[in-house]
C-alpha cells in the first residue's frame, strides 16, 4: 500500500479499517461514526482493465450478498480504462458495463454509495463505479479530467491559446476539480477532518441523480437540466 | 462561423402549412436544411450559418435559382452548412422542399 | 448532382448508409415516430458555437416516441455524420431525458440506435458527465422494468463511454460492420503506439471490434445483416427477452465474464479466441454472411445459455 493511500485511509477511518490494496484495486471494510462500511475502488492512478473490473464487480456482489444494506465508500484514483489490444479483444466495455450494473443493483438494494475522489478520475475508470455513486466527493489532490488542453488542441485542430482563453470562462474544457464542481459532477474538496465529512455524507438522505440541476445552479451547465426535463415530460406534470 | 440571410421572391401560391422537416446532416462537405411554414407575404426566407466564409454571392445565386425552380413562398429555411459545394446545396434544398410538400396532411 | 425526375429515392435498405432519421423511420412502424425536442426547437450546443464550430439543430441525436410491432416504445438515434455521434451536453441530456421518460411512462421498451465515438472532445468534461448520467438513467429505467435495447451498425460504431452504455442495455444487436469497444483503434495507437494496435490494419480492427467477434464472445446477443428490416426484427426480438437487473441475473453474468477471462485471458488477438473457442474453420468466418456465421459458430458461442 502506498503512503498516500495509507494516509487517506487513516484520515477517513481513524476508528479502524481492514482495507487491502492489490494491483491498484482497493477492497475491505472500515468503521465510521455512521456505522460500518464496505470500501472499494482504485488507488495510485490504476488503470482499470478486465481483471480489475471483474474483481470490483465481484466485490460489489459479495457486499450485497454478505452485508445487505451496508454503505459502500468508493475510493477513486484512476487514470482511466486500460488501453490495450487484449482488453479490447476480451470486451473491456462489457466488463465495465457489468460493474456499473452491479453498482446499480447495490443501490436498489439499499446500499448507500459515497465516492471520494483523491487523485485522477478519468473516463472508463470512473464511469462504472465512482461516478455511479449517490454523492461524489473530493479531497485535496482530486483531479478529474478527460483530455489535456494540448491534446485537445491537436484533436480539435483549434489553437491552444484559444482553448486556454475559453477555459477561463467555460467549465467544459479544462481538466481539474473546479470545472467538474461547476458542472455539478463533484462536490468541492473536503476540509479536514475527513472522517467527520465522510460521516456526514453517509448520513445525508439519498435521492435521484441531481447533477444536471447542480450544474445549472453553479453555472457550469446551463442547458442539461432543462433539456432532460423537457424530453422526459416532467415539465408537463407540474401544476 | 458566418451568418447570412436572404429573402427570396418565389412564384406560385404560398406553400401549405405542414409540420417542419429537416434534411441532410452537418458533416464535412454537407449541410442540414430545416423547412418550416412562416407568414412571409409571398416570399421565402433563408437563414444560413456556414463554416465557409466569403461565399455570400454564390449562396445568393444558388438560392435565386432554387426559388425560381420551386414554389417556396411562405417557407422559412434554416441551414447549417459545413462547407458543402453549390451542387450539394442545391440538391439538399430541393430534397428538403420536396419532403416538406410530400408529407401526408 | 440532380434528383431523379419527381421520383423518390430508392427504398433504403442499408442500415449503415442511412441517416439517424432514416434509421428510425425504417426500424419503427411506418409513420409512428413523433420527435421530442425536434430541430425546430433549435436546442444546439453553446460550446461548439463558442469555438466557432458548426452546430446541428438536433445536436446529433433524434429522440422521440413511436411504435414497434404495435407496441409503444421510446427511441433515440445518434447521427454519426455530425461530430462522430459524440456526446455533448445537449446530446447527452436528450438521451437522459428519454430514459427518464421511459421510467415515468413505462413503454414496452427503449431502443437506442447507437453510432458514437464517445465523449465529444470539444465539450469534454460535460460529455463525460453526460455519459455518466446516461448510464444512471438507463440502469434506473431497467430497474423499473423497462427493457432497453441497443442497435449497433452505423459507420462510427460505439466507442468510449458509449461502449459502456451499450453493455448496460438488456440486449444488443450488431451487424458485422458494426463495431463495439471502449478504446478505439486510433486512441490505442495514439496512446500506446502502432505495435500495440495498428489502426490502419482494417482486418485487425474488424476482428477485434466487429460484430462477429462481439457475437462470438457473447457481447452482442444477435448478429444481423446490414439491413433496416433485419435490425427492426432484432429490436423486436430483444425487447421480448429482457435481462432482469437482479442478483441472480448479475451473478450469472459475472460467472460468464469470469469464464471468458479464464478461457481467453491469454489471447492478444481475436483470431486466437476463435481458435480456442473451437469455432470451425476460424479463417473462413470473416467471409460468411450473418446467417451462415450464426449457424457455424453456434456450438462455440459464449452467449447467455
Amino acid at each position: 500500500m502506498t503512503p498516500a493511500l495509507g494516509a487517506l485511509l487513516g484520515a477517513l477511518f481513524p476508528a479502524g479499517h481492514a482495507v487491502r490494496e492489490e494491483d491498484g484495486i482497493v477492497r475491505g471494510a472500515a468503521r465510521t461514526a455512521a456505522g460500518d462500511v464496505a470500501v472499494l475502488g482504485s488507488a495510485g492512478g490504476a488503470e482499470v482493465g478486465v481483471e480489475a473490473a471483474l474483481a470490483l464487480a465481484g466485490e460489489v456482489l459479495r457486499v450485497v450478498r454478505e452485508h445487505p444494506g451496508r454503505p459502500i465508500v468508493v475510493l477513486v484514483d484512476t487514470r482511466g480504462q486500460r488501453m490495450t489490444r487484449r482488453d479490447e479483444v476480451l470486451g473491456l466495455n462489457g466488463y465495465l458495463g457489468h460493474l456499473a450494473a452491479c453498482v446499480e443493483l447495490a443501490r436498489r438494494r439499499g446500499h448507500r454509495l459515497v465516492a471520494v475522489v483523491s487523485g485522477d478520475a478519468v473516463s472508463g475508470g470512473v464511469l462504472p463505479l465512482g461516478f455511479m455513486a449517490d454523492a461524489i466527493h473530493a479531497v485535496e489532490g482530486a483531479h478529474p479530467w478527460v483530455m489535456s488542453l494540448p491534446a485537445m488542441a491537436r484533436v480539435t485542430k483549434l489553437p491552444l491559446e484559444r482553448l486556454e482563453e475559453l477555459s477561463r470562462s467555460s467549465a467544459v474544457l479544462a481538466p481539474g476539480l473546479d470545472g467538474f464542481v461547476r458542472l455539478g459532477a463533484l462536490e468541492p474538496a473536503w476540509e479536514p477532518p475527513l472522517s467527520e465529512r465522510l460521516a456526514a455524507a453517509l448520513s445525508r438522505p439519498v435521492g435521484p441523480d441531481r447533477r444536471a440541476e447542480l450544474g445549472l445552479e453553479r453555472g457550469g451547465r446551463l442547458l442539461a437540466a432543462a433539456v432532460a426535463r423537457r424530453v422526459s415530460g416532467e415539465d408537463a406534470d407540474e401544476p | 462561423m458566418e451568418r447570412l440571410a436572404f429573402e427570396l421572391e418565389s412564384a406560385g401560391p404560398p406553400a401549405p402549412r405542414a409540420p417542419p422537416v429537416v434534411v441532410g446532416v452537418v458533416a464535412s462537405g454537407n449541410l442540414e436544411v430545416l423547412v418550416e411554414p412562416a407568414e412571409l407575404d409571398g416570399r421565402c426566407r433563408v437563414e444560413i450559418a456556414t463554416s465557409a466564409h466569403g461565399f455570400g454571392e454564390i449562396w445568393d445565386a444558388v438560392l435565386r435559382d432554387f426559388a425560381a425552380r420551386n414554389a417556396v413562398a411562405g417557407l422559412a429555411l434554416s441551414v447549417n452548412d459545413a462547407g458543402a459545394t453549390p451542387a450539394v446545396v442545391s440538391l439538399r434544398l430541393d430534397q428538403a422542399v420536396e419532403e416538406y410538400l410530400g408529407q401526408r396532411p | 448532382m440532380t434528383l431523379p425526375d419527381g421520383g423518390h429515392p430508392p427504398a433504403q435498405k442499408s442500415y449503415r448508409e442511412a441517416t439517424a432519421r432514416r434509421r428510425l423511420a425504417g426500424i419503427l412502424d411506418p409513420g409512428s415516430f413523433t420527435e421530442l425536442l425536434g430541430p425546430s426547437e433549435r436546442v444546439t450546443s453553446p460550446h461548439l458555437a463558442s469555438l466557432g464550430l458548426s452546430v446541428a439543430f438536433d445536436d446529433g441525436v433524434v429522440v422521440g416516441e413511436g411504435r414497434l410491432g404495435g407496441s409503444a416504445v421510446l427511441a433515440a438515434s445518434q447521427e454519426g455524420g455530425f461530430m462522430g455521434g459524440a456526446v455533448g451536453e445537449v446530446h447527452g441530456a436528450k438521451l437522459v431525458g428519454l430514459l427518464r421518460r421511459a421510467e415515468r411512462e413505462r413503454p414496452a421498451g427503449v431502443l437506442l440506435l447507437l453510432d458514437s465515438g464517445g465523449v465529444r472532445l470539444q465539450e469534454a468534461n460535460a460529455g463525460l458527465v453526460a455519459v455518466s448520467e446516461i448510464m444512471r438513467a438507463l440502469l434506473s429505467a431497467r430497474a423499473a422494468g423497462v427493457p432497453v435495447v441497443g442497435l449497433i451498425g452505423g459507420g462510427w460504431g460505439c466507442f468510449g463511454g458509449m461502449g459502456i452504455v451499450a453493455r448496460c442495455c438488456d440486449g444488443l444487436a450488431m451487424s458485422e460492420e458494426g463495431r463495439l469497444g471502449i478504446s478505439g483503434p486510433d486512441v490505442i495507437e495514439a496512446t500506446k503506439g502502432v505495435e500495440e494496435l495498428d489502426a490502419a490494419d482494417r482486418a485487425l480492427v474488424w476482428r477485434t471490434y466487429g460484430g462477429k467477434h462481439r457475437y462470438l464472445l457473447g457481447e452482442a446477443d444477435l448478429i444481423v445483416e446490414d439491413d433496416l428490416a433485419a435490425f427492426r426484427a432484432a429490436a423486436a426480438e430483444l425487447l421480448a427477452r429482457p435481462r432482469p437487473l437482479d442478483l441472480d441475473s448479475l451473478a450469472r453474468e459475472h460467472e460468464r465474464l469470469a469464464r471468458r477471462l479464464a478461457d481467453f485471458g491469454g489471447c492478444g488477438d481475436a483470431a486466437e479466441v476463435w481458435q480456442l473457442a473451437a469455432a470451425p474453420e476460424p479463417e473462413r468466418l470473416p467471409l460468411l454472411d450473418a446467417d451462415a456465421f450464426r449457424r457455424t459458430v453456434a456450438p462455440a458461442r459464449r452467449g447467455e445459455p
